[in-house]
């Protein structure tokens, strides 16, 4: 009884002396007060928390956001926790950042209403290992954008998948210094896209059973424009093949079904070593921007674009979209790479250097367009490449919150 | 005996300094000095008309109640205390036909500067009260009134904040919710039609949404346009803050905001109701800054305000229109398409309401209607 005692009496004292520091908070758990209690821990969270999300489903009927600096918000895995917003009744995403050093990873988001993730100005942010699905396919009612960083400086998507997304499933716009990696996105209408803005290395991902695998696109009246420097490498861009189900008037809408990768606009794009196979309108199509703009600080055309050394499949066999009427006179396919061959827009005539680097045996078509905005009777096809030009390729990209941990520690 | 004058005694006998009076006659004191907690036991021994309290509204946190703020001086917050002038806009953001209750508290001796375009520059310590209403028939909106929650924007030292309160049942206190709160309102629209209206509250982080500008948070309303008028005292608003010294700078001209219920040309009408309602993000800086819609009254450029301007990221929000606006049709443009939306991914503005807006969306139908179409 009295050793008992006595224990009892120095795990007291120990609780007494034990230091101040509060114990690490559970995961949150599945529970009735569930968003209110996560909302409430985005709200007050403090730079340097993490806010531990646990195993389980979450319904949530109303958007999540954070604007705390330096948070990081962790599922128990992309297989374990999931937060499906399939009753969302009020927000225009699931999960909403505008504020800085902000990681999300190891969750699963179904069915948000609007967009999955947007981050807003939002420097440093990182998106990993988690997945943005709409359950119910490929639909017109899905959202617009699995993830979405706009305006941002320094943004890293790494292990992410997206499925389902009416517009881009991994989607960066108006940003700078950007790494897409290691991701899957299937069966949205464009899966990865780059959206007037600089700085970008697109490599080691997946885009299938998309309408558009990989597009790189610059667009007139955003504040932000003129992207250039995006290098997309080492990237499996197979059959994408999902009939485009964007609601008409979104850009993407016009995303012929079965493009590989789709270069619009833009500037000092490189597109190597990547994988193509069964994309029926073409592996890499290379546009001008077709249609009237006002916007005087904008070039509707693609410049100093590098296409090389890139492994090519079948595809082409069953052309899609704008560019399909002309398939029929150039033998009912396209070949691996096509370019709409516009130079010119508003009365200027640019160069406009198309450098492919590829075996003799790859095909080529140009043709011919000429001017913005595109008339098709105008077509004047050619298979001869353009000439050859040293194009200097954008530096690698490095991402302050993607150092190596030694780097980081400096030792 | 005047029982302030009492009270005050009192508590100079307790604080042992001077209190003194401002020109407007609220009563001052050194609060400074005092805890938090003993100020409040002070007063509320007082319990009589202890006034704004400064302390409170300048603290780092929000107090748990609203009460604590003695921003008003009857528990149902229906009084407002002295130096607590009640307000007006020309225009308000439509919220579900909710009436609202504006007030602005300017700390004794200092004022506002006006500002041409853009909010009133509102010294640290002034405090925005607004304060959402319903009564079970709008078209008597007076009438059995209930109020729901009152919004304070208060200017700390390092920047505006924004604190919701939801107000109890009974109508006699209003809780600090971060998290903001849901309920389900019956009552009758000025129109006569019978309205459930699935009410929020916005939680705090919502309060940005709409209320950044770039990095910093910053009140809505009152700009000098949209407090030209005749407000709730029965005179022009902007001349009366002058007079009671809580506004400097007024010019002898001052600009004024179309109303949306006037006889203007419908463009400044269907404009000015943009204004309020979509440009605290539709603007350079706003939340909605990257789609480059810009609809705030000033705006120049009219693909800026969406004529012809192809969207950019509003996906099923198109309702498969090609232009934002497409002049002479308005059943063509997805400006007109989001706001008579009220599914969420559709629905615009993304927060703040239930329900649509007929007043807004006669007025947007009319003024894309009366546009000359575009030559094919």
């Amino acid at each position: 009884m009295r050793s008992i005692l006595a224990a009892v009496s120095v795990l007291a004292l120990a609780a007494a002396c034990s230091p101040t520091e509060p114990a690490k908070p559970a995961a949150l758990a599945p529970s009735a007060t569930a968003y209110a209690d996560l909302q409430k821990l985005l709200i007050e969270a403090r730079p340097g928390d993490t806010i531990e999300i646990g195993e389980g489903r979450f319904d949530f009927t109303d958007g999540l956001s954070l604007t705390v600096d330096g948070v990081t918000i962790k599922g128990a895995g992309q297989d374990k926790t999931f937060i499906s917003f399939k009753g969302q009744t009020g927000a225009g995403e699931g999960l909403l950042i505008t504020s800085d050093n902000v990681t999300v990873t190891g969750f699963t988001m179904e069915d948000p209403k609007g967009d999955g993730i947007k981050s807003k100005g939002a420097d440093n942010i990182t998106y990993k290992d988690l997945k943005v699905i709409w359950t119910g396919g490929p639909l017109t009612t899905n959202g617009a954008y699995g993830v979405y960083p706009v305006e941002s400086k320094n943004v890293l998507i790494d292990g992410v998948t997206v499925s389902g997304a009416s517009d881009a499933g991994i989607y960066v716009g108006q940003s700078d210094n950007i790494i897409v990696r290691n991701s899957r996105a299937e069966y949205n209408v464009a899966g990865i896209e780059i959206e007037n803005s600089t700085n970008a290395d697109v490599h080691d991902n997946v885009a299938t059973h998309n309408a558009g695998g990989i597009l790189v696109f610059d667009l007139p009246d955003l504040p932000k424009i003129g992207g250039h420097s995006t290098r997309i490498f080492n990237n499996q861009v197979v059959a994408n093949d999902t009939p485009n189900f964007a609601p008409p008037g979104n850009i993407v809408a016009n995303v012929p079904t079965g493009a590989g990768v789709m270069l619009m606009a833009n500037q000092n794009v490189h597109v190597f070593n990547n994988t193509f196979d069964k994309n029926q309108t073409t592996h890499v199509l290379i546009y001008g921007y077709s249609f009237e703009f006002k916007d005087a600080r904008y070039n509707p055309l693609p410049r100093d674009f590098v296409i090389r050394d890139n492994t090519y499949g079948e595809g082409g066999n069953n052309p899609q979209g704008r560019l399909a009427p002309l398939a029929p006179a150039l033998g009912g396919s396209l070949p691996a790479i096509v370019w709409d061959g516009v130079t010119t827009y508003n009365g200027k005539t640019e160069e406009v250097r198309i450098v492919i680097r590829e075996k003799p045996e790859v095909g080529f078509i140009n043709l011919g367009l000429g001017v913005t905005p595109i008339d098709l009777t105008k077509a004047n096809p050619s298979t001869t490449r353009l000439p050859d030009f040293e194009i200097a390729e954008p530096p690698a990209i490095v991402l302050p919150q993607d150092k190596p941990a030694a780097a980081k520690e400096g030792t | 005996m005047d029982f302030s004058r009492n009270c005050l005694d009192v508590l100079n006998s307790l604080l042992g300094a001077g209190a003194c009076r401002d020109r407007r006659g609220s009563v001052g004191l050194p609060f400074g000095r005092l805890a938090l907690a003993g100020m409040a036991f002070v007063l509320a021994a007082c319990s009589g008309p202890g006034g704004v309290r400064d302390a409170v509204i300048l603290a780092d946190d929000p107090a748990p109640r609203l009460s604590d703020y003695g921003l008003f001086s009857d528990v149902s917050a229906r009084e407002p205390a002295q130096g607590v002038l009640p307000y007006d806009l020309v225009n308000a953001l439509f919220s579900d036909h909710a009436a609202k209750h504006r007030a602005v508290y300017v700390p004794k001796g200092m004022a506002a500067a006006y500002q041409e375009t853009g909010v009133m520059d509102f010294p640290v310590g002034s405090v925005l009260i607004k304060t959402f209403a319903f009564a079970p028939d709008m078209r008597e909106p007076a009438k059995d009134e209930r109020y729901v929650e009152t919004r304070l924007l208060i200017h700390k030292a390092d920047g505006w904040v924004a604190y919701p309160y939801v107000w109890n049942a009974e109508g006699t206190e209003a809780v600090y919710s971060p998290v903001g709160d849901k309920q389900v309102i019956k009552t009758i629209s000025p129109d006569g039609e019978a309205l459930t209206i699935n009410y929020s509250a916005p939680n705090r982080n919502q309060c940005k949404e709409c209320h950044s500008l770039g990095d910093d948070f910053v009140p809505i309303g009152p700009t000098a346009r949209n407090l030209n008028h005749v407000g709730p005292q029965g005179v022009a608003q902007l001349a009366d803050w002058e007079a009671r010294g809580i506004l400097t700078g007024l010019p002898a001209v001052a600009a004024a905001a179309h109303s949306i219920r006037s006889d203007a040309p419908i463009e400044d009408r269907a404009r000015a109701w943009l204004d309020i309602n979509c440009a605290h993000c539709h603007r350079a800086g706003g939340g909605a800054s990257n789609s480059g819609l810009f609809l705030a009254w000033n705006e120049t450029n009219p693909t800026g305000w969406g004529v012809h301007k192809r969207p950019t990221a509003a996906g099923r929000g198109s309702g498969d229109n090609l232009f934002v606006i497409e002049p002479g049709h308005p059943d063509e443009s997805i400006l007109l398409h989001r706001i008579e939306s009220v599914e969420p991914g559709v629905a615009m503005p993304e927060l703040g309401r239930s329900l649509i807006d007929p007043v807004g969306i006669a007025l947007v139908r009319d003024w894309i209607a009366s546009m000359p179409p575009v030559e094919p």
